[in-house]
């Protein structure tokens, strides 16, 4: 007779927002893995429409409380295109010193409070302080830098006010920003020896041949903008999009799929990043990251968690960088006069690609929004991930194997709140 | 004694490594339709935390821990707003296992962004593009959890403000009122010194009818308040409506400011449907 298991975790935990995991194992084979997302739709696309192109960054922020910078920055820039701004000089640099403050707190967040405890058998950060204070303390810590960048330049952690379709409503001195660079400094060497220390953690065995999709620009690490590459051929503009990749709708997900068009499924994020943009790591993270690991490539997603350490090396580089020839510009904004049109923006969010189109009239009011968050364009690769590495784990009880995938869904610090609010609405009548 | 209380006690005595203690109260966070930022506000609290873990027990916080304890709940913040049929039931499950429940954030307490779909055109939604409509099953509404079950005390803010979030724990574990004032952002510029954006500038601000929290943020980035800690006590907002349509407010606009993150807060509803009315009358 055969003789079937099936694994199933109800409520994922550590993770932003509401999933499930189900794995069905038959003779020792696993035949399903799906990760079934049942976070409510909110269907910010739908109500975009009717809205002035100037809400669409505080509006978009509320998708995500642990990445509204991806979404303000997505919109902006693709209204900044529609109305012909350009954002440039030291209003970049502070959006990009913005971002990575929120590269710094939701990495910080994932590494030390929401990832590493798996590594070390523990079921959260703060069972595993009693015996690992000084990781966990220190954790907190350079979160807490990442917030400030985001306090001072934003306005607040959680959906900052200060972003604008052009700009910002108002700029921080030099000496508001130098007052951030001490905490900055500590972080830059406190993250490099949390790579450090984080590298002995063991590690499971476990590599696949992922098609890895970023942005990509000549002449930084891409954050704001660039060609969306990719491993295996992909070198596009962001409004070539759509001919690359498509959404599919599926039934256990409350959340697209997103696949490319030929070849399926596709990572985003850290990983991607890593892969196809080292030699544009600051000096400190390349070296960081040969020194400690993960070393020039990197295709085992549990070592993600590594390569969020050397993003995170590579952020606090970066701001202090930024802070360091930062010259306040003369106006904290640059007009953005309404006319009709359709833009794109796509930026680097700390789980992966943000991709938003919009179109506006001539009156500025949005007629049509569609956006692309991370986690759905991760999510056929998570259960291909889920597929192969409970194959290779089946012997595992099913208490160990539960909690080792659930680590392997944790490896893409899936922001599922995120990934699920852009369907149309479908009504059940109450 | 069942199991589970077994179970806990074991582990409470476990964790407090011999010493004794007075047994700590339980703490639930859940969560419903949401962004996850208000939740999040709680681990934002980067030099707090580990004392706040100190003081109640973490007895279920899937953001944050894979380890469950069954209630009942001592103090359970609910994040998040009802917009489908199974959350509707959910919520009456959660308020039977706790002793006292907090709302905290826009979603929760007043249904938040979410429930811009409540003012919307419901056929024509059904009319538009989606591939498999039966996969989805929602609600016509987003609406508060305060509309479902009694609620202890509601925080508002989007997202909350997390010292005001500290404040309402610990009033919780010494038995007192939180001390959240409900005045407006409007004084929260007068104490801070800020000057009025509406005054001098002609900047349209939600401050006057906006629930105080944030500290005057948007004044002091010389912007206009949005209102997204919701309606202060007893806002005025006719007022507010007609001195924005005196600094040259649309109808549309003014509709707008009010049907926005707190679009389903009774006083910020009503008045986006007066602005809503007068733009119909205009237009014939």
């Amino acid at each position: 007779m055969a003789k079937s298991r099936t694994i199933k975790v109800d409520y994922l935990a550590r993770v932003e927002g509401e999933g499930a995991l189900h794995i069905r194992i038959k003779d020792g084979t696993v035949t399903d893995a799906k990760l079934k997302i049942f976070e409510p739709p909110r269907f910010f696309e739908a109500f975009l429409r009717g809205r002035d192109f100037k809400e669409a960054p505080d509006i978009t922020a509320r998708i995500c409380g642990i990445c509204p910078i991806a979404y303000q920055m997505s919109s902006s820039h693709a209204m900044e295109e529609i109305v012909g701004a350009r954002v440039d000089g030291s209003l970049r640099d502070l959006r990009h010193l913005l971002y990575c403050g929120e590269w710094i707190e939701s990495h910080a967040l994932h590494v030390f409070m929401l990832h590493a405890p798996d590594f070390l058998g523990f079921e959260d950060a703060i069972q595993m302080a009693r015996d690992h204070p000084e990781l966990v303390k220190n954790g907190l810590r350079l979160k807490k830098a990442g917030n400030t960048i985001m306090q001072v330049v934003g306005g607040r952690e959680v959906h900052p006010i200060n972003v604008r379709v052009g700009g910002f409503y108002r700029v921080p001195t030099v000496a508001e920003l130098a007052a951030l660079r001490p905490e900055l400094e500590w972080g830059l060497g406190a993250s490099i020896e949390a790579l450090e220390a984080l590298s002995a953690l063991p590690f499971p065995e476990f590599e696949r041949d992922y098609e890895f999709v970023a942005l990509r620009e000549q002449d930084e690490y891409a954050i704001l903008g660039g060609r969306i590459v990719s491993n295996k051929g992909v070198d596009i503009p962001i409004e070539a999009f759509d001919d690359e990749f498509e959404e599919i709708h599926v039934a256990h997900s409350t959340s697209l799929h997103g696949r490319h068009r030929r070849r399926g499924a596709y990572l985003v994020g850290p990983l991607a990043r890593f892969n196809l943009n080292f030699e544009m790591l600051s000096p400190e993270a390349q070296r960081a990251a040969l020194k400690f690991g993960p070393g020039r490539t990197c295709n085992n997603p549990f070592k993600s968690l590594l390569v969020r350490a050397v993003e995170l090396v590579h952020a606090f580089e970066t701001a202090i960088r930024l802070i360091d020839r930062y010259e306040e510009p003369s106006q904290p904004s640059v007009p953005v006069p309404p006319r009709a049109g359709v833009g794109y923006g796509c930026t680097e969010a700390p789980r992966g690609l943000c991709w938003h189109r919009y179109e506006i009239d001539d009156e500025g009011i949005i007629k049509d929004a569609r956006i692309v968050p991370p986690t759905s364009q991760n999510q056929a690769c998570i259960e291909e991930d889920m597929m192969h590495f409970a194959g290779e784990n089946v012997t595992l009880s099913d208490d160990e194997l539960q909690w080792k995938c659930e680590q392997g869904i944790r490896n893409y610090d899936p922001c599922i709140s995120c990934s699920c609010h852009f369907l149309n609405l479908t009504v059940d009548r109450d | 004694m069942n199991p589970n209380s077994q179970q806990s006690e074991a582990r409470r005595k476990k964790t407090q490594r011999g010493k004794t203690r007075r047994k700590k109260p339980k703490l639930a966070v859940f969560k419903f339709a949401s962004c996850d930022g208000c939740q999040l506000s709680l681990l934002d609290c980067e030099d707090e935390l580990l004392a706040v873990a100190d003081a109640v027990e973490i007895a279920y916080f899937p953001e944050a821990t894979r380890a469950t304890v069954k209630g009942p709940y001592d103090l359970t913040l609910v994040e998040g707003s009802i917009t489908t049929p199974h959350d509707a039931e959910r919520i009456h499950e959660i308020r039977r296992k706790s002793r006292v429940l907090i709302t905290i954030g826009a979603c929760a307490t007043s249904g938040g962004i979410q429930a811009l779909r409540n003012f919307a055109n419901v056929n024509a939604f059904i009319g538009a593009v989606y591939a498999n409509p039966a996969y989805i099953e929602t609600l016509r509404t987003s609406t508060a959890i305060a509309d479902h079950v009694p609620v202890d005390f509601q925080l508002n803010g989007c997202p909350i403000d997390k010292y005001q979030l500290l404040e309402v724990i610990s009033a919780f574990l010494h038995g007192r009122k939180p001390n959240v004032s409900p005045h407006s952002v409007c004084m929260e510029c007068k104490l801070s010194g800020t000057a009025c954006v509406m005054v001098s500038k002609g900047t349209l601000c939600m401050g006057p009818v906006t629930h105080a929290g944030c500290g005057a943020l948007c004044p002091r980035f010389n912007r206009g308040c949005f209102g997204c800690f919701g309606p202060k006590e007893t806002p005025n907002t006719a007022s507010a409506a007609a001195t924005f349509r005196e600094l040259g407010a649309t109808d549309a606009e003014i509709e707008r400011l009010f049907r926005s993150i707190q679009a389903a807060a009774p006083a910020f509803h009503e008045e986006s449907l007066i602005a809503e009315r007068a733009q119909n009358t205009n237009h014939g």
